[in-house]
């Protein structure tokens, strides 16, 4: 082995700490790219794959009732592939053992067939067989939720006639990949169930006989989907449709899509912060590792090495730590992806999940940190060669010294020794000192942004559900039904309070844009759903006049004053102008408010709702269920701590799994970064800090020097740490924005506080770290060696 | 070892001249003050002569050297190796003159600190044409026993010694070398001189020596005298003393 390769991992053996920190810095760069891409990948990959092997229908239609004859139109519509008519209908379910109510959507299917579109992935048993009336298959999710396999039976409520129903197997299907109920937002698998059951069967028991209710259609490919909508919308006005949308508005779908789009601003974002920062690091890292080896390359310049044999020499110092660092990252990176989609499996059901590394990931973030690395070595290398041998060799010159500020300045009287020694090592070398502080800034303010993530999430979810959603049961009818319902609902035993509202279900017009939700017709100043304004105190609706979240606004491009089209999907089905008059203020979805009167007169219609909530006695809860499941026309009831709790555990899960795994990236790069300043404040100092103690300085004194240029670099690189954190979070927080939840930029003091002690707690165990170490070193050994 | 009157350049006229240098001075700016290290020096060394530097400390000793050896550069004036100007000479010619002709002893070591005493010395026998191994380099000046030390284990003359052997194991044509037995005791450093003058008889090296030492002075052919960054004078000694018959 070439003498001067060896000398490379006997310098590597030297520097084992910091490269070691080092290579942690690129494997967290490397890592954050790899998880968030590949996670991202993963997911539509696998999106992708289920929606074309199992033909995902691209408009979908529902109606009240047409006969199966339409179904012959509608295959004639210019554009359109296949047609699949179905009866689908909500269902009530008891499951044995289980008290909470739990909603179901049954869905039919041809004679014990597959249908031509949104084909079912059959993970255990068999479809319903041909004529068996009671045979149902059902969602894979519901069936684990409840530990319901083929062969169990469940109880059905299908239009007030209970039936059993056998289940013949466990599905999966592309149009429910993500199961939710439509008035929820996150899936609940033991309170929503879909079932499939032969259409013959359903359409008995549902008074559907040789009819259809819902339609599920596929384009031919280059049709256009807008045209196919409204010739369905003519054809189904008939029959009581209610528009027909695309896969944009298909709930499942529509859901998935905001996921993937939050984890692709996640995949950018994240990852671009954290490979510039530690390629930042490396570069100022590496170039001041090389930089203590200048006597060095004077000496090797001074035999005759060329600057080639130089650079190439450290390049593959360099470069070992980067191979290390980049083994490290892609390694643990992929499996904290392949952990990260499986997680994401149990929100959005997969028959199984594609999980691949690509190659162009891998390479961009390995070219990324060696480039940094590289660039830093090289910048260092540079400096070194460009040096006379004569001048490299010298020990670092004493000579730039100035008497500086601090020697004029009053603090001289009271400053002891070591703390001028420290403050004139700080100040001779300007440029290096800004970039300690800010390296150490840098790793700290990654600590802010991911400790925002953690604790914005929090935030947002107490915003939701202490000051928005105050109710503890949310009741939907299957009807309008008139506004005494209010008082039933008060005089139940166990009620609270109740406020009633309706809701109608609207497409909203602005220019191009469009966009589909219900108007929740409310009280004045509802007091169990309340309206935020930008000051998140509750606000009072006006008599006329629509409220919609501000986010949806914006998203269309409307301002208060200007006036909204607004096109009824229920009933006459007309296109209205409301004006736009509020805002609302609130963290969780999107909608559109207005009073109830007006939203009755708006529908041609008398004091109509078609939901409620209620605050119950949580003692009488059980009983409270059992009669209200009993009232006519209740179609669903929604327990909204479930809620909560679904959607807490859905972020811990995704969101937040994601924000820890950063967070304990920025934890060790903080911890590499201050512990690589040490070690080299340590090595360029190691000489003057053995002649103080040979010259009578004690242990602690000298000691002293150099914890105090580490905690006071620490201590100035705070303040910047924190505005940079601030910086990032708002960066994320822009990425962030979506229909499903907006993270307020809350940057907590907690999240402050724990990236700060983080950051000191590095800073002090790096201080430790040093000082043992120049405890051990051999002081006579050090003078004596001038490298 | 009675060196022959003949081999002196004062005895003949026609030895090639390897280093000529005129008018070089080297000014070094320590803020606003200028120091003169050199104040315009005009030398000639000889082929296979061994001459000795002297001069009180601050006299320029080390940077005529370096510039000499082209570790550094002159403010002004010119240098010539044989044939070559390195006055202005690229980097990359300064490296290729260094690596293929010069051996340099340091007065400061500056060995290698993770390289052995061996090690050290492979690290230049690797890159030149005609070199010694490192085990017979390692032996001229004693340390056949201490080849696989680190610096930080040596004492600071067998430190000095492994930088004297690192600097004659590549046989170059000129050895510089600045104060090579600053560190070692009388009987050492005689061993070391002996050593180089060896190299010097061998190869037809041509070798200077810096030192404070007067006695050294006499195993020289010439002795050059410098003062506050000028040649004070010469003196050519009419017959060389082996450096065993030194004494100090
Ligand atoms: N890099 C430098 N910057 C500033 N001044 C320098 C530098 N190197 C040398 N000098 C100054 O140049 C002068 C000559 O230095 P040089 O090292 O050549 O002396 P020397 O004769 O070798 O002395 P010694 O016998 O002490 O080694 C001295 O005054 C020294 O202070
Ligand atoms: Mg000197």
């Amino acid at each position: 082995m070439r003498t001067l390769n060896r000398k490379l991992l006997r310098d590597l053996a030297t520097l084992k700490g910091q490269a070691a920190a080092i290579a942690l810095v690129i494997a967290s760069g490397v890592m954050t790219l790899i998880i968030a891409v590949t996670t991202l990948d993963a997911l539509s990959l696998t999106q992708q794959r289920f929606y074309e092997d199992f033909h995902f229908a691209e408009v979908f239609a529902d109606l009240k009732r047409a006969p199966e004859s339409v179904a012959g139109r509608l295959r004639d519509i210019p554009g359109v592939n296949q047609v699949e008519t179905r009866v689908k209908a909500s269902v009530r379910l008891e499951v044995p053992g289980f008290d909470d109510p739990v909603r179901g959507l049954l869905l039919s299917i041809p004679e014990g067939r597959e249908p031509l579109l949104n084909q079912l992935y059959l993970r255990e048993g068999r479809l319903p067989e041909p004529g068996r009336a009671e045979e149902v298959v059902i969602s894979d999710a519901f069936a684990e939720a409840h530990g319901l396999r083929a062969g169990d039976h469940i109880e059905a409520i299908i239009r007030g006639r209970l039936s059993t129903l056998r289940v013949s197997g466990t599905v999966l299907s592309p149009e429910y990949v993500y199961q939710i109920a439509p008035t929820d937002l996150l899936p609940d698998y033991k309170r929503y169930g879909i079932l499939w059951m032969n259409r013959r069967a359903l359409a008995s028991a549902y008074g559907m006989e040789g009819a259809f209710n819902n339609v599920a259609v596929s384009l031919q490919s280059g049709a256009s989907e807008a045209e196919v909508i409204d010739h369905l919308d003519r054809i189904l006005a008939r029959y009581g449709g209610i528009g027909a949308h695309g896969r944009d508005d298909q709930h499942s779908h529509r859901f998935l899509h905001e996921e993937l789009k939050q984890l692709r601003a996640q995949a950018v974002i994240l990852p671009t912060i954290f490979l510039l920062v530690s390629a930042f690091l490396l570069n100022v890292v590496m170039s001041r590792i090389i930089r203590t080896q200048r006597e060095q390359v004077a000496v090797l310049k001074a035999f005759g090495y060329g600057n080639l044999d130089i650079a190439l020499h450290y390049g593959m110092l360099t470069g070992l730590i980067v191979l290390l660092g980049s083994a490290l990252g892609i390694g643990f990176g992929a499996w904290a992806a392949s952990g990260l989609a499986a997680i994401y499996t149990e929100y959005f059901r997969f028959p199984e999940m594609s999980f691949r590394l690509q190659g162009w990931v891998v390479l961009l973030a390995v070219a990324v940190a060696a480039g940094a690395a590289m660039l830093g070595t090289l910048r260092a290398v540079w400096g070194a060669v460009r040096l006379p041998p004569a001048e490299g060799m010298r020990p670092e010159p004493p000579a730039r010294f100035r008497r500086g500020w601090l020697e004029r300045s009053a603090l001289r009287h009271w400053l002891d020794q070591p703390a001028r020694i420290i403050l004139r090592n700080l100040a001779r070398h300007p440029l290096k000192s800004s970039l300690s502080v800010l390296g150490i800034a840098m790793s700290l303010g990654l600590l802010v942004m991911g400790a925002y993530q953690l604790n914005a999430v929090d935030h947002m979810i107490d915003t939701q559900y202490r000051k928005v959603m105050r109710m503890d049961l949310h009741l939907t009818f299957s009807d309008p039904t008139p506004v005494r319902v209010h008082s039933e609902l008060r005089h139940q035993p166990g009620v609270l309070a109740v406020e009633t509202y309706r809701s109608v279900p609207v497409r909203l017009l602005a220019g191009h844009r469009e966009y589909r939700t219900s108007i929740l017709g409310m009280d004045e100043q509802p007091y169990l759903r309340q309206l935020l304004d930008g000051r998140q105190r509750p606000q009072r609706l006006p008599p006329e006049g629509l409220l919609l979240t501000d986010y949806l606004a914006q998203d269309l491009g409307l301002r208060v004053g200007d006036a909204v089209r607004v096109e009824i999907q229920e009933g006459h089905r007309q296109t209205v102008t409301v004006p736009l008059v509020g805002l609302v203020d609130e963290p969780l979805g999107v909608g559109a408010y207005m009073q109830r009167p007006a939203l009755n007169r708006l529908m041609r219609e008398g004091p109509a709702v078609t939901g409620a909530w209620l605050m119950i006695d949580s003692g009488q809860e059980r009983a409270l269920f059992d009669r209200l499941w009993d009232l006519p026309g209740v179609a669903s009831i929604g327990m909204i701590s479930e809620a909560e709790r679904n959607i807490r555990e859905y972020m811990d899960d995704t969101i937040l799994m994601f924000a820890l795994v950063f967070v304990l990236l920025a934890t060790s790069i903080a911890f590499a970064v201050v512990y690589n300043n040490a070690r080299i404040a340590f090595a360029e100092r190691s000489r003057e800090l053995a002649t103080l103690q040979v010259l009578g300085y004690s242990r602690g004194e000298v000691s002293w020097i150099l914890v105090g240029e580490i905690l006071l670099l620490t201590l100035v690189a705070l303040p910047f740490g924190w505005l940079i954190g601030t910086g990032f979070a708002w960066a994320l927080n822009q990425a962030f924005s979506m229909d499903m939840f907006r993270v307020p930029l809350v940057i907590t003091p907690g999240a402050y506080g724990f990236a700060t002690a983080v950051v000191l707690t590095a800073s002090v165990a790096a201080a430790v770290l040093v000082v043992r170490r120049l405890h051990r070193l051999d002081k006579v050994a050090v003078l004596k060696a001038v490298e | 070892m009675t060196a022959d009157p003949a081999k002196r350049p004062e005895g003949s006229r026609n030895r090639d001249v390897v280093f000529e240098t005129r008018g070089l001075t080297k000014t070094y700016l320590m803020g606003d003050v200028e120091i003169h290290a050199l104040q315009g020096v005009d030398l000639k060394l000889y082929a296979g002569e061994l001459v000795v530097m002297l001069g009180a400390s601050g006299s320029g000793k080390s940077t005529l050297l370096n510039i000499m050896g082209g570790l550094d550069t002159a403010s002004s004036g010119t240098v010539r190796y044989r044939d070559q100007e390195l006055t202005n000479a690229s980097d990359k010619a300064l490296t290729l003159f260094r690596r293929d002709h010069v051996g340099f002893v340091f007065q400061f070591y500056n060995l290698i600190a993770s390289l052995t005493a061996r090690e050290n010395v492979a690290i230049v026998t690797e890159i030149s044409r005609d070199p010694m191994l490192p085990e017979e380099a390692l032996a001229l000046v004693g340390l056949k026993e201490r080849l696989d030390h680190f610096p930080a284990q040596l004492s600071g003359g067998e430190q000095q010694r492994v930088a004297i052997a690192r600097a004659i194991a590549k046989q170059p044509a000129v050895l510089l070398c600045d104060e090579p037995t600053g560190a070692l005791d009388s009987k050492t450093g005689i061993q070391v001189l002996e050593a180089l003058e060896h190299i010097n008889e061998a190869m037809d090296t041509t070798v200077a020596i810096i030192t404070h030492n007067e006695v050294i002075g006499e195993m020289a052919d010439r002795v050059i005298r410098l003062r506050d960054g000028r040649v004070e004078n010469i003196h050519v000694n009419d017959k060389r003393r082996p450096p065993g018959e030194l004494r100090w």
